[in-house]
């Protein structure tokens, strides 16, 4: 290497080098959001209701906008569990003084509906706002909103029918709200800074500890459940959900609704009686494609049974001085089977 | 057809039997031109399939097949390939009965027939819930700002064009739905591995870390400890997530999976990849970052994606999947082919890290056995594992039980309700148990 190339090199490391340092800005890349822009995006409401628009509306004006836009999926009361789990339902006036939906403990509950669940108002209001209705997001207003939020907790008979909720008053219903204290965060599955460092959680610590054992590790295996009969059937046939090679198959479980594209029976009969290795669907490899068989036979009647001779005979001249050696393995029938096949436009 | 084996055939006939009675005589004469020709027709005969006696052994040997006797397809036949015609089984599928409308529901991952870790970019499972799009990445933009303005200097805009000239880092990471094998926390549900366990998927992800941009924003990271991630789609998900996995570089903006861009699926084309944490987390279509001091209680970490525990509690702000595994073959609703050895192999994972080791038991946990973990073993993605197994024709119950590098071993079902009871829904990372009868069909039970 000559001292000059070597230089160039030294260059080169050292360039490397300081651009290793060099990212803490990126030159030329995004450029500041306009006010007007974060305001079009910044939608988000949190539980101390920073992000919440100005606004109001009535339990009675709530209920035509809700009868209008919601309540074809979610039911006239929020009660349906056609299209999703209903959205009220569940929760007593005890619960909205105690802040703990008890029939979450007692597993009365058939269903867990939003209102059993959602500690905080704040979530619904975002939510609402940026997801609802479900095949026209973003199109409500905030009066709307506020108005969607005073009927469904009327129907949940946290606020009385004349009411109207609003920016201002919505801090106090949150602390209304029947599952307000049914949240808990000691648990050990928040990635981030645990709740003795100001953050959520405790660091990580796992809720079950389990050991591995390796040797006789149990006297019996007790069986919690198994397969119900209804269950096995009930996704499908699981012998089209696997393979039909390798280790194993899949179990039939019922009709097969695979309609695997698989050869036709004289394509594999050709196939087996060797006649595709010198014969191509549509092109010539030793001897001419069947379509330019079809093609030349196709007004002559007899060409059927002259065929058929002429496969298990063999001969040449018709389409060049190269010879189709005799096949008689085939069977007469076959060989009609073959060509009939040919003349029909193999496939 | 009928079996191959019992249909009756003749010897290949010798080369000169190709030729008429003129042409063996042509070729006495010393017709060499002549010769040549037939040859060339003679040596393709010989080469050609010719059914044998069944005594002599497989017709597939004794008769070459016409794709080992014919030209094949020329090159960008298919431009974008497909897989083999014969592969129409291994598909995503929704479970019935599980969600009521397409646009709110799960596709499963055919998890029963998978190789490896990668998953297939289109047979990666899907969870919507509102729908999947299609964004014209000319037209998307990404936005960085802040709760607060004290919070960030410079709240920024950027394009796909920006993010693409930024130094960028490639990945391979599982991702799982937190409500991978939910419908399972009370009893067993469902038939086979796709739907007990077919909401994870694992693939090379590539894009900027989430880091980099922050710092280009001038964020305050003393104030500013957690983040709200926000889709462009209709649902406009949101998920908060803290600024420590952020600050790890691990946390990174996503517009390529397995070598492509990101599939629409799967957020195309750009996506929030959160290593080890639940899939609702790693928001699709991503649009918006916002820096914060207080989490968000978002319709997903407030409603939904909360575990609910025996005392009526629910756990919110639940994110990390613990190590878990599972065994992919042989299982539930398969059926083996006969005694003898198989390998048994299956797919193990944590949120917490690199898988360490992983056991297989063939008696329903009596005794357990190493498998053999396959590497490169990566932080937070699949791990698969591979062990040995003779099977005698009796009964069997097949487990996996994985163990991660921070010592967490997986629990059985009894462990994991004893603690969380069976009401929960999400997280469920039991102990998976396939049994296997005397005629060789495997179904799902749960060992407790
Ligand atoms: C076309 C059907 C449809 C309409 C109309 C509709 N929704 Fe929904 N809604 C849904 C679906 C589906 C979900 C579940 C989405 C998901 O899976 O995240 C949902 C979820 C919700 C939720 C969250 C419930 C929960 O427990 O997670 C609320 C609240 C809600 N809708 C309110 C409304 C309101 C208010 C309106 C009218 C302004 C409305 N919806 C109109 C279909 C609809
Ligand atoms: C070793 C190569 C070879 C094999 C094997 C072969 N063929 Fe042929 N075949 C030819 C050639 C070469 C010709 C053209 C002969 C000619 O010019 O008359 C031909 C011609 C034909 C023709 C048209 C004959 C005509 O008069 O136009 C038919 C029909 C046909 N083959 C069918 C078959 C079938 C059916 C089989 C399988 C049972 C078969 N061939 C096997 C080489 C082969």
């Amino acid at each position: 290497m000559s001292r000059f190339s070597k230089s160039i090199l030294s260059l080169a490391f050292a360039a490397v080098a300081t651009s290793a340092f060099a990212f803490e800005t990126y030159k030329g890349i995004g450029r500041p959001a306009t006010p007007a822009e974060i305001k079009a995006w910044d939608i988000d409401i949190r539980p101390d209701f920073k992000g919440l628009p100005k606004g109001a509306g009535s339990v009675s004006q709530g209920e035509v906008v809700f009868e209008e836009k919601c309540a074809s999926c979610h039911g006239t009361f929020g009660e349906s569990n056609e299209v999703f789990t209903p959205l009220v339902g569940g929760t007593t006036k005890d619960d909205i003084k105690t802040g703990h939906v008890k029939a979450l403990a007692s597993g009365d509950l058939p269903q867990r509906t939003t209102f059993t669940k959602v500690a905080t108002i704040s979530t619904l209001f975002d939510y609402i706002q940026r997801a609802m209705p479900w095949t026209s997001p973003k199109s409500l207003q905030p009066d709307e909103i506020y108005g969607i939020l005073a009927y469904l907790l009327n129907l949940s008979e946290i606020v009385p029918a004349d009411f109207v909720l609003s920016d201002k008053n919505i801090a106090d219903i949150q602390k209304m709200m029947p599952n307000r204290n049914g949240m808990k965060t000691d648990h050990g599955m928040w990635p981030g800074a645990p709740a003795s460092k100001g953050g959520i959680g405790n660091g990580g610590k796992p809720d079950v500890q389990a050991k591995a054992c390796m040797k006789n590790c149990k006297t019996e295996v007790l069986i919690g459940s198994i397969m119900p009969d209804y269950a096995r059937n009930a996704h499908g046939n699981l012998e089209d959900q696997n393979r039909n090679f390798g280790p194993v198959r899949g179990v039939k479980t019922g009709e097969s609704t695979v309609s695997a594209p698989k050869n036709s029976p004289e394509l594999e009969m050709a196939t087996i009686s060797g006649c595709m290795a010198c014969h191509g669907l549509n092109n010539k490899i030793v001897g001419p494609g069947y379509n330019e068989i079809q093609l030349r036979y196709k007004d002559q009647t007899d060409a059927e049974d002259r065929l058929s001779r002429k496969v298990r005979a063999g001969g040449q001249g018709a389409w060049g001085s190269i010879p189709m050696p005799a096949n008689e393995h085939v069977k007469d029938a076959d060989a009609k089977t073959l060509v009939k096949w040919i003349l029909s436009g193999a496939k | 057809m009928g079996n191959l084996l019992e249909q009756a055939g003749r010897l290949r006939p010798a080369p000169e039997n190709f030729l008429s009675d003129e042409q063996v005589k042509a070729v006495a004469s010393g017709r060499r031109d002549f010769l040549r020709k037939s040859f060339l027709a003679a040596s393709a005969a010989l080469a050609a399939p010719v059914v044998a006696r069944a005594t002599e052994g497989d017709p597939n040997i004794l008769t070459n097949p016409a794709w080992t006797t014919s030209l094949g397809q020329p090159v960008a036949a298919r431009p974008y390939g497909t897989p083999s015609q014969f592969e129409s089984q291994l598909l995503r599928r929704e479970s019935p009965g599980l969600a009521r409308v397409g646009g709110a529901s799960v596709s499963f991952c055919p998890l029963q027939g998978l190789f490896g870790i990668i998953t297939p970019s289109g047979l990666h499972f899907e969870r919507h819930h509102q729908g999947w799009v299609d964004i014209d990445p000319s037209k998307h933009r990404f936005m960085v700002n802040g709760s607060d303005d004290s919070l960030i200097k410079r709240p920024k805009v950027y394009t796909l064009d920006e993010l693409m000239r930024m130094p960028s880092v490639s990945r391979i990471h599982f991702v799982e739905c937190g409500a991978n094998s939910g419908v399972e926390w009370a009893n067993v549900a469902v038939p086979t591995v796709q739907y007990t366990h077919g909401m994870v998927s694992c693939s090379e992800f590539t894009g900027v870390p989430l880091k980099h941009l922050l710092d280009d924003c001038g964020v305050d990271y003393k104030k500013a400890r957690y983040v709200l991630a926000e889709g462009a789609d209709g649902s406009s998900m949101t998920r908060t997530i803290p600024m420590e996995m952020v600050e790890s570089g691990e946390v990174f903006v996503a517009y390529g999976q397995n070598g492509e861009m990101l599939r629409p699926e799967n957020g195309y084309p750009l996506r929030l990849v959160v290593p080890g944490v639940q899939g609702v987390s790693w928001v699709k279509w991503l649009r918006r970052i916002e820096v914060g001091d207080k989490p968000y209680a978002t319709k997903d970490e407030a409603v939904h994606y909360i575990d609910l525990m025996p005392d009526g509690q629910h756990r919110q702000y639940t994110s990390i999947h613990e190590a878990k595994s599972v065994i992919t073959t042989p299982s539930g609703g398969q059926t083996l082919l006969d005694k003898g050895f198989y390998n048994i192999s299956g797919i193990a994972w944590s949120g917490r890290g690199r898988i360490k080791r992983v056991d297989v038991s063939f008696d329903g946990g009596i005794n357990w056995q190493t498998a053999r973990l396959e590497g490169p073993i990566q932080n937070k993605a699949l791990t698969r594992f591979n062990a040995p197994w003779v099977w005698d024709g009796k009964p069997a119950l097949l487990q996996s039980r994985a163990i991660d590098e921070t010592g967490y071993v997986q629990p059985s079902y009894g462990q994991l309700r004893a603690v969380r009871g069976s009401k929960s829904i999400y997280h469920n990372n039991a102990i998976q148990s396939w049994k296997v009868v005397e005629s060789g069909e495997i179904s799902n039970v749960q060992v407790l």
